[in-house]
């Protein structure tokens, strides 16, 4: 298949204009900013000081102990051991003075949360970064699929053969020159932070600031990467108020200041294999408040919410995604990441597993939406269902002003997390290889009517055959449908889809889950035989949500 | 709140009893009103009596035939029109509505919309064919602070100055604090509650039992019989809420029990008189034709008939009324019917 390549100018070539590059030169100045606010937003939340002081100690000296990483500083025990001690003895104060105190205390911490926050952009080392992951790869790649020693200086085949980025890209562009843009994607791979990573320099993008994982910083050549492409570090172990609400303004102040920035709402990797449908609403949330603040000191700029959909016909983590899921205790309290990443060397074998061998990636950019999720158009001004213009402005106005109200809000938020959901499943990108899954599993549980999800998981071999041609009727009927709905823009589809119904489905059997120990799915003597149930849940999970079920 | 908030007027769209009711009851914290009417001789006719749904208008009440004014005058609105009439109207004010309006509503019926095929086995009516008017608002236009009136507000004893209290339902906050802020008085209460579609629901759907009251109101079934009906009917109505998306607390409070005491047991209520006229033998039809204003609970038992058969709820008392109001079944056949009211468990929605 040949593709016009496309090659997007950078739209801002001098990077002493990128938001982020301003944003790393004044570091000091910014991590000020962000500790008086964080200060300030505590104050006002109305929970007495001293209360919130004594939770986070009793807290954090809990997580010293119970669960320690490489990257924690040295002195981290020292340092709450200290505030424990600080705070024990404001007894023979007086009460001016305990209070005085633990308001020092207070600043005392959120001064270290958010140093430990804050990321340090370099731009050699961005360059670095970018210029190994593009040219890099490229290399493994023409290695692998051309063949012979010279074809490691090949120019046949780029990264952007491999990954195909479709939907509003020239959109994305002018919505960057024009406001701030917060991209949001779907979550399903530990990959995604990078592959995104790329895409945005592809599309001639400043880069991004996006809050990745702390675990993540334990693995020194992925640290180096997260640092030099502009990520700040959020700490799952950390619960307490304090710490969320330095994080909440750390991403506030930025987007304040015109950093883009990378939120992935879904907050973890989609367990399921499902789009996520319950999104983490606090750094969404940050984007609501950055942009009512800017109205409120007058600053026209606006804040543009992308929804971005990834696909992949295969995910190198589902197994463990997938079983963790069905394990499901559900508390995510000291959040601990499978251990399939927990080394370079095992992040090693992944990249390379995952550039040399040919499964496309499909990067979906969808259309950009003001913070209540009303679509923009090209100028960034907020369109009405019916098309007609909106000023955004007015959704935080009571009576002639701009006001400030939590409730409000956070019920904004949930419209907005709404839409992003939406969005997703009109952006989201069929794969033959996630509707086979689709179909087989739920011509399993249609023959299994009595039978629960964890009964079908473990139904027997000599249960887990369909006729071939039986499968290929039903897959048909649902490929129907989605063409269909395709048409009214409900859901998009990769272009092999539109194919023969049996050209398709060999397509996809051929790619669903491919480089697992185990296919869910393969065809054989005419039968289509399900390898891994659970793994094939897994893939089917993708189409959920979309009602198909009543169309088989 | 800001100050500048309360120097506008307030907007009431819609002039019938319960509109022109509200429409008084805001002049009373000092509060200038625009009441949209419709139909434009009679906006001139009430202009120049001052007298709308026979009740006398206050001072402070202008009247206008435009919904441009009341969208560019007014950021906190009060529709008040039938539900057949609803959504053509947010069509009309839709342009003149920006997100920072506020919409409290106060119409208890439903939206529907008809698909292009009837309605059958193979083509039920679902959730989706059916708008509470909060929906139809947010669909129509840009406003999201939305927000419903619901409770015993029988708009002639509103009218006639006696003690009353009403829900406001809202997700927002700050919706249910402007209605408060803008109605109460010494004798009119206004409680708050953030299940919007609870309080819609509960609204909407004692209107069929209202009929029903009516009807063994009209037979001289006695008060127990009443009694029966309305406690069955509770039960009833939140079987269907739940299958809607309501939960169980707005049917127990003021939206809900309260608004069904009180329609359940006056000649006031139109749907209580449309039940009562149908026991004294008189046609659907004629009933219609003869009354000023509509009785939703009409419309809405034949909703419920299509939603319950799709849902697969049980609705004994609505399923009688369908018959009746369709000629299927005599008013004395219900009557025997009634006293087959099923008697599983009695409350089976609280474990």
């Amino acid at each position: 298949m040949t593709r016009k390549k496309v090659r997007y100018d950078e739209i801002l070539p001098n990077k002493d204009q990128w938001p982020i590059v301003k944003l790393s030169q004044n570091r000091v100045g910014f991590i000020k900013k962000v500790a008086d606010e964080s200060f300030h937003q505590l104050l006002t939340n109305g929970t007495p000081i001293r209360e919130e002081l004594e939770t986070t100690v009793y807290k954090e000296r809990i997580r010293i102990k119970a669960n320690p990483w490489k990257v924690d500083p040295a002195d981290d025990l020292r340092f709450w051991n200290n505030i424990k001690s600080e705070l024990a003895e404001t007894a023979q104060l007086t009460p001016e003075e305990t209070q005085a105190k633990e308001r020092e205390l207070m600043q005392t911490i959120i001064l270290r949360y958010t140093e430990e926050i804050a990321g340090s952009f370099k731009q050699s080392y961005y360059r670095f970064a970018r210029t190994f992951i593009t040219f890099g790869f490229a290399r493994l790649l023409n290695a692998t699929r051309v063949k012979g020693f010279l074809s490691l200086f090949s120019r046949q085949l780029d990264l952007d053969d491999k990954i195909q980025i479709v939907g509003q890209t020239e959109h994305i562009r002018k919505l960057a020159k024009k406001g701030t843009v917060v991209m949001v994607p779907t979550h399903f791979s530990n990959l995604d932070s990078i592959l995104i990573g790329w895409v945005i320099q592809f599309l001639g993008l400043p880069a991004f600031i996006y809050g990745a994982g702390l675990n993540l910083f334990n693995i020194k050549i992925l640290a180096y990467f997260m640092n030099s492409l502009g990520a700040y570090k959020v700490d799952r172990r950390k619960r307490n108020p304090i710490y969320l609400e330095t994080l909440k303004n750390y991403s506030k102040l930025a987007l304040m200041e015109g950093a883009h920035s990378l939120f992935f709402p879904g907050g973890t990797r989609s367990r399921s294999g499902e789009i996520e449908k319950n999104l983490k609403l606090g750094l969404l949330g940050t984007a609501i408040e950055a942009q009512r603040e800017m109205y409120q000191t007058n600053a026209d700029r606006k804040i543009f919410i992308v929804p971005v959909v990834i696909n992949y016909h295969f995910v190198l983590e589902a197994p463990a995604l997938i079983k963790e899921y069905l394990k499901k205790t559900g508390q995510e309290r000291f959040y601990q990441e499978a251990d399939e990443f927990s080394t370079s060397y095992k992040m090693g074998t992944f990249m390379l597993k995952f550039f040399t061998k040919g499964s496309d990636i499909s990067v979906s950019i969808g259309r950009g939406m003001d913070v209540l999720g009303n679509y923009v158009d090209d100028e960034g001004n907020s369109l009405d269902a019916k098309g007609n213009p909106i000023d955004t402005r007015d959704y935080f106005r009571s009576g002639d002003e701009i006001t400030e109200d939590s409730q409000r809000e956070h019920e904004y938020v949930r419209i907005l997390s709404k839409r992003i959901v939406e969005e997703y499943h009109k952006f989201n990108r069929v794969f033959a290889s996630h509707l086979v899954a689709y179909t087989a599993f739920k011509m399993l549980q249609r023959r299994n009517p009595t039978l629960d999800l964890y009964g079908i998981l473990r139904l027997s071999d000599e249960d887990l055959e369909i006729d071939y041609e039986e499968f290929k009727e039903a897959y048909k009927k649902l490929r129907d449908h989605i063409l269909k709905i395709h048409k009214e823009g409900k859901v998009d589809v990769a272009n092999h889809m539109k194919k023969r119904a049996t050209i398709s489905i060999l397509h996809g059997l051929e790619n669903v889950g491919m480089y697992h120990a185990r296919r869910p799915l393969i065809l054989k003597n005419n039968k289509i035989i399900i390898q891994d149930p659970n793994t094939l849940f897994y893939y089917h999970n993708r189409m959920e949500g979309y009602e198909l079920e009543k169309y088989l | 709140m800001s100050s500048k908030n309360t120097s506008r007027p307030v907007g009431v769209v819609g002039a019938g009893s319960f509109g022109t009711a509200i429409a008084n009851l805001l002049t009373e914290n000092s509060q200038r009103v625009i009441l949209y009417v419709r139909d434009q001789t009679k906006s001139k006719q009430i202009a120049e009596t001052r007298v709308s749904a026979g009740q006398k208008l206050s001072d402070r009440i202008s009247i206008t035939n435009s919904l441009q004014e009341i969208g560019e005058e007014c950021h906190v609105i009060f529709p008040v029109v039938p539900s057949a009439n609803f959504r053509e109207m947010m069509q009309n004010l839709s342009p003149h509505l920006r997100p920072y309006h506020i919409l409290i509503h106060g119409t208890k019926g439903f939206d529907l919309r008809l698909p292009d095929k009837p309605f059958s086995g193979r083509n039920p009516m679902t959730r989706a064919h059916v708008r509470t008017m909060s929906e139809v608002i947010k669909e129509e236009s840009s406003v999201v602070r939305v927000g419903c009136m619901a409770g015993p507000n029988l708009a002639r004893e509103i009218a006639d100055h006696k003690p009353a209290a009403t829900v406001i339902a809202s997700q927002f906050n700050e919706v249910v604090e402007v209605g408060q802020r803008l109605l109460k008085n010494d004798r009119f209460l206004i409680y708050g509650g953030n299940d919007l579609i609870g309080a819609e629901l509960s609204g909407i759907l004692k209107n069929i039992i209202a009929v029903g009251a009516g009807m063994i109101h009209g037979l001289g079934l006695g008060e127990n019989a009443r009694a029966l009906l309305i406690s069955r009917g509770l039960v009833e109505m939140i079987h269907v809420g739940r299958a809607l998306g309501g939960n169980i607390q707005a049917f127990l409070g003021l939206a809900g029990v309260g608004d069904l005491i009180a329609t359940c047991g006056s000649s006031l209520s139109r749907n209580f008189t449309v039940g009562q006229k149908l026991a004294e033998g008189m046609k659907m039809e004629a009933i219609i034709a003869g009354m000023e204003e509509v009785a939703e609970g009409v419309k809405t038992i034949d909703i419920i008939h299509e939603l319950a058969r799709s849902y697969k709820v049980r609705c004994v008392i609505n399923e009688m009324l369908y018959k009746v109001i369709h000629d299927d079944l005599t008013v004395a056949d219900a009557q025997h019917l009634l006293m087959k009211l099923p008697f599983r468990q009695e409350v089976d929605f609280l474990e």
